[in-house]
């Protein structure tokens, strides 16, 4: 009797886990099964530590006082996109890893890093050992362009380009070829201003932040002197926020290259159109059209480098050299737009454009992946089917974040979304929907497994010794942290 | 601005007591319950909010890097504060729902003028249900 409550009881805590651990999954589901009046200790866990993980957890903390939070993650460190996608020259973004880690310091939360669900562990053991499971793996895949020459040596991924800044393991060897004055971004959201700021801004404003080491020596070496952002469609349907186009306007040592022509008449369209977008236009009108200000104007004059929007293009032919075996140039189809607004449809005019450019980076969105081939999945969207985040024809299984909407959106608008997945579970558990009168063992069934399996875990306070290892290294040359990028000195510093 | 001060020293000498420099002001939550609170003259809101427990998020840490302390401010109110700077303005423009009278609760801070004052939490999120809707299975 006892001992079906310290396994399955209301109460939770370090030391029944620990018990559990040392009995065997299949005693500690038997015991689970004969305690059917009770209700037990809900486990859940969530699949990916970036911001739609650690914000589902943190709602679940919050608004239940039982309810154990497993966080799984396939690389050793936590954070997802807030380490290896936010702009190194972004620190004030990162601070949300403060209130990320205080969740992790909950006594009813733990990390299990360097874990790959799917291939580790199976989403279907991970089932049986939670009462729900909450993937938000998010968007691993970048769409591809589709278009001949796309493997040549200087075309990259935007999302392998900035891996490589931010350090991402996979991505340090990316070496990619800055040889060249032109580089040409495809596309024109915040992925690709992020890129274009991170080649243009002065090296030395880059030694302070967390950039990586090796990529701040590629980049002061960089040639590139001037950056287009290529657009399928024209300047209101930019994909941009607001703070991002400011900053490149006002980037130290260059100067902003928009055709008035462009831009002109737009002040009459974009009267009605709400805030955002309008207070958007206004500024690459200004920037365009106005004189500017003498600071800015003498800033122009002196500028080395330069960016620019070209809009109404889209690429159709990586250009070969000579030789077949470098990019060395861009074909553009030139568009024209049908019907207005969010909605406007590019439409090839049969006139092309030929951009001479030896470094091509597509910025044209990230792509979520299915996680197994038995779950449901909507390849055309790249989601998983879900409603309120419950995903579709699998009780107990949620989604959040990119994985449930797609790659968009700011910090907030995962957040709100991985809020109201944990809703969906947190009203599923009071409404009996997830059945907690039969006990799940969480993590501990599953600890000897991935031992067999040859698994090493990652805890939380594994983590903040790489962490203590990295911002040390940083502080030597006056950096918040130097990333490590080698996954296992990251496994032997946790080891330590 | 001297009347201002004039009316401030009358009512100062009006209040005895030592918390002289209290503001009180209300937070309307997310299910619509008033929360009235204590706060002191140069309390940031977002921080007063945290203070009381009040779920008003506040990723970038007053950074002006998010709009996850996007609140309303009743119109009373809103003349009283200073206009946002350009960096919030951009800000808001990210923030779901926005209104007239959004602002960061990061950027108020608060002063005597603001006693009285009400701040809302947009109903950001379709799962906290304030209609009497209950959830069903799937």
């Amino acid at each position: 009797m006892g001992a079906r409550w310290w396994i399955c009881g209301v109460s939770s805590g370090r030391n029944l886990r620990s018990l559990a651990a040392r009995l065997h999954p299949a005693v500690v589901l038997g015991l689970g099964k004969l305690l059917s009046t009770a209700s037990s200790t809900p486990q859940v866990c969530v699949v990916g530590s970036g911001p739609a993980g650690f914000y589902t957890a943190q709602h679940l903390l919050k608004h239940h006082k039982q309810v154990q939070v497993d966080i799984y993650e396939k690389l050793p460190v936590p954070f997802g996109l807030v380490r290896f996608g936010v702009a190194p020259d972004h620190p004030e973004v990162k601070n949300v890893i403060n209130s990320f880690t205080q969740t992790a310091h909950s006594d009813r939360c733990a990390f299990y890093g360097n874990i790959t669900v799917g291939k580790d562990v199976t989403v279907e053991e991970l089932q049986q050992a939670y009462h729900a499971v909450v993937l938000s793996y998010g968007a691993e895949d970048n769409r591809m362009l589709g278009i001949s020459g796309e493997h040549l040596p200087g075309v990259y991924s935007a999302r392998a380009f900035v891996g490589w800044y931010n350090g991402l393991p996979e991505n340090q060897n990316l070496e990619p070829d800055l040889s060249s004055e032109t580089a040409v971004i495809l596309g024109q959201g915040n992925v690709a201003l992020d890129v274009a700021r991170i080649l243009l801004t002065p090296p030395d404003l880059l030694r302070k932040t967390d950039i990586t080491a090796h990529s701040l020596e590629a980049i002061a070496h960089s040639k590139v002197k001037r950056v287009w952002l290529v657009g399928r469609r024209g300047p209101l349907q930019v994909a941009f926020t607001i703070k991002e186009l400011r900053e490149m306007i006002n980037l130290p040592g260059t100067k902003p290259l928009l055709r008035p022509g462009d831009f002109e008449g737009l002040r009459d369209v974009i009267k009605d159109v709400p805030r955002p977008r309008k207070r958007l236009t206004e500024l690459m009108i200004k920037s365009a059209l106005e004189k500017p200000y003498e600071r800015e104007a003498a800033r122009w004059v002196s500028a080395t480098r330069e960016w620019g929007l070209k809009f109404l293009r889209s690429p159709t032919e990586i250009l070969p050299g000579v030789n077949g075996k470098q990019a060395v140039g861009i074909r553009l189809a030139v568009n024209r737009l049908e019907g207005s607004g969010e909605s406007a449809v590019a439409v090839p005019t049969g006139e092309f454009e030929n951009v001479e450019c030896g470094l091509i980076l597509s910025s044209i969105g990230y792509k979520s992946l299915p996680i197994a081939p038995s779950l449901p999945f909507d390849a055309k969207q790249g989601i998983i089917p879900n409603s309120m985040g419950r995903v579709h024809n699998v009780p107990g299984l949620y989604c959040s974040g990119w994985v449930k909407r797609g790659p968009t959106g700011v910090i907030i608008t995962t957040m709100n979304d991985s809020f109201d997945t944990a809703q969906s579970v947190l009203d599923d558990l009071s409404s009996g929907v997830l059945d907690t009168s039969i006990c799940k063992p969480g993590f501990p069934s599953l600890k000897e497994m991935l031992q067999h399996r040859g698994v090493h875990s990652v805890s939380f306070s594994d983590w903040e010794k790489i962490n203590a290892a990295e911002t040390a290294k940083g502080s030597e040359v006056g950096k918040p942290r130097e990333k490590i990028l080698d996954l296992q000195l990251m496994l032997q510093l946790a080891r330590q | 601005m001297f009347q201002t001060a004039v009316y401030l020293a009358e009512e100062e000498s009006q209040v005895s007591e030592p918390s002289d420099d209290v503001v009180n002001v209300v937070f309307i939550d997310r299910s619509g319950q008033r929360i009235p609170v204590k706060g002191k003259v140069g309390d940031n809101v977002l921080y007063l909010a945290h203070k009381h427990e009040i779920d008003l998020e506040g990723a970038c840490e007053a950074s002006l890097a998010c709009s996850t302390c996007h609140v309303y401010v009743n119109e009373k109110f809103l003349d009283k504060l200073p206009d946002p700077d350009e960096r919030e303005e951009d800000m808001l423009d990210m923030a779901p729902l926005l209104q007239e009278n959004s602002r960061l609760g990061c950027q108020i801070i608060l002063t005597k003028e603001l006693d009285g004052a009400e701040f809302t939490l947009p109903k950001i999120t379709r799962n906290f249900y304030v209609d009497g809707h209950v959830p069903k299975p799937h």
